[in-house]
C-alpha cells in the first residue's frame, strides 16, 4: 500500500498509468488523491462452441446449439444449461427475434455500445428457446415494448472481428412476427 | 458471406478500471514529507509505538495517532529478499535485494530497495540510509526514495531488531 503512489509503470503487460497527484488540497492539510487506471488485456480462449458462435458472427450469422427436449440455446453453450446433457450441432437462428425484457438507458456510460440513449434487451431471437443479451437501437423508450420484433443490424462484413460487438445493434423490424 | 478465414479462438477482452485513491490524513502526511526527502511517522499516545508510514490509528490500542515525529535517514535491514527472476517491464537489473528497513526511531519496517553493495553481501542487521531523488524530481511518493545503500557502521545488534523480523 504503500507504494500507491509511485510512478507511471507497466507490469506483465498491463498498464498501471495512476499518478496524477492533486496537490490543490493545500500545502500542510488535505488529504491527497490520485487518480488510477488499471488495465488489463486478456485475451481469452473461447473453445469450440463459443469460438463457433463468433466465428457465425463474423460471418454474419447467428449459431445456437441444440439441446435436450428440442431446445435451442443462444448464445450456444457446450452443456445444456437444464439438463446439463452435452448439446447438439449448432443451428442458425434470427437474424430477427422477439424483445422478452428491456431496460431503457437514458443516459449511457462511458465504454457502453451506443453513445446515444438505448435499451438493453433480451432477444429471443426466431429459432431460440433462449434469450440473448443485447442492445437495441431505439429513438425512444415509448417506442421498446416487451413482445416487440426487432432484428440484428450487423456491422459491415470488413468490420466484423468475431465478437459480440460484430452485431451493431437490434434495430425494430415490423415484419409481422417469425416468418 | 462465409470467407476462407481461420475460425475464431480467441476474444480480446481488455477491462478497465478508473479509480481514485485516497491517501487519507496520515499517509498524505508521510507522502508530503516524501515530496520534501523526509520520513514521517505518527506516534501511538498509549504503547508509544511509533508508525511510518502511518494509517492514522494504532492497530494494537485502536486510538488515533495524532502526534506526528520525523524520523531520520538511516535504518537497519531486518529482513530481505534476493530477486532472481525476470519479469516482464523489469526496470533493476538483476540480482537485486528488496528489503524490510526498519528506520530508526520507528516500530514498524517497509519495503525498499537496497543498491551500492552486491546482492550476496547483504544481511539482516545491516546498517542502510536512504538515497533521495535529485531536489526537483521529489514528489509525494516512494519513488522519491531511490534506494537505501549501507552507511558503513557496524551492523545492528540482532536483539535491536528481533521484535520486528
Ligand atoms: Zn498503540
Amino acid at each position: 500500500m504503500f507504494y500507491f503512489l509511485h510512478g507511471a509503470r507497466k507490469v506483465r503487460g498491463i498498464d498501471c498509468e495512476e499518478v496524477t497527484v492533486d496537490q490543490t488540497a493545500g500545502a500542510d492539510e488535505g488529504v491527497l488523491t490520485s487518480a488510477h487506471v488499471l488495465e488489463y488485456p486478456y485475451s481469452r480462449s473461447v473453445g469450440p462452441v463459443i469460438g463457433a458462435f463468433l466465428t457465425g458472427l463474423r460471418d454474419g450469422r447467428i449459431l445456437g446449439a441444440s439441446g435436450s427436449n428440442g431446445s435451442v440455446v443462444v448464445p450456444p453453450t457446450e452443456y445444456d444449461p437444464e439438463t446439463a446433457e452435452a448439446t447438439g450441432e449448432l443451428v442458425e437462428v434470427g437474424p430477427a427475434g422477439t424483445v422478452t425484457s428491456w431496460a431503457w438507458i437514458a443516459d449511457p456510460a462511458p465504454g457502453q455500445p451506443l453513445d446515444h440513449p438505448f435499451a438493453w434487451v433480451l432477444v429471443r431471437l426466431d429459432g431460440a428457446t433462449t434469450s440473448v443479451l443485447h442492445v437495441l437501437d431505439a429513438p425512444s423508450p415509448s417506442e421498446v415494448r416487451t413482445g416487440m420484433r426487432v432484428r440484428a443490424d450487423f456491422l459491415p462484413a470488413t468490420e466484423r472481428v468475431g465478437r459480440i460487438q460484430d452485431i451493431r445493434a437490434f434495430v425494430p423490424a415490423d415484419d409481422g412476427g417469425p416468418g | 458471406m462465409a470467407e476462407a478465414r481461420e475460425p475464431v479462438t480467441t476474444l480480446d477482452t481488455p477491462i478497465r478500471l478508473e479509480y481514485l485513491f485516497s491517501a487519507g490524513i496520515a499517509q498524505s502526511k508521510n507522502l508530503r514529507g516524501l515530496a520534501e526527502g523526509r520520513f514521517v511517522g505518527q506516534r501511538c499516545p498509549v504503547c508509544s509505538k511509533v508508525y511510518v508510514p502511518s494509517r492514522g490509528s494504532c492497530p494494537v490500542d485502536g486510538v488515533p495517532t495524532d502526534e506526528e515525529v520525523a524520523l531520520g535517514n538511516t535504518g537497519t535491514v531486518t529482513t530481505f529478499c534476493v530477486v532472481n527472476v525476470p519479469f516482464a517491464g523489469q526496470s533493476i537489473e538483476i540480482p537485486y535485494i528488496v528489503a524490510q528497513v526498519l528506520l530508526d526511531g520507528a516500530d514498524i519496517s517497509f519495503m525498499g530497495l537496497i543498491q551500492e553493495i552486491p546482492a550476496d553481501q547483504v544481511r539482516m542487521g545491516l546498517r542502510v540510509e536512504a538515497v533521495w531523488v535529485e531536489p526537483d524530481q521529489l514528489g509525494p511518493s516512494m519513488a522519491s526514495v531511490k534506494h537505501f545503500r549501507p552507511t558503513g557502521e557496524p551492523d545492528a545488534e540482532y536483539a535491536s531488531y528481533k521484535d520486528y523480523t
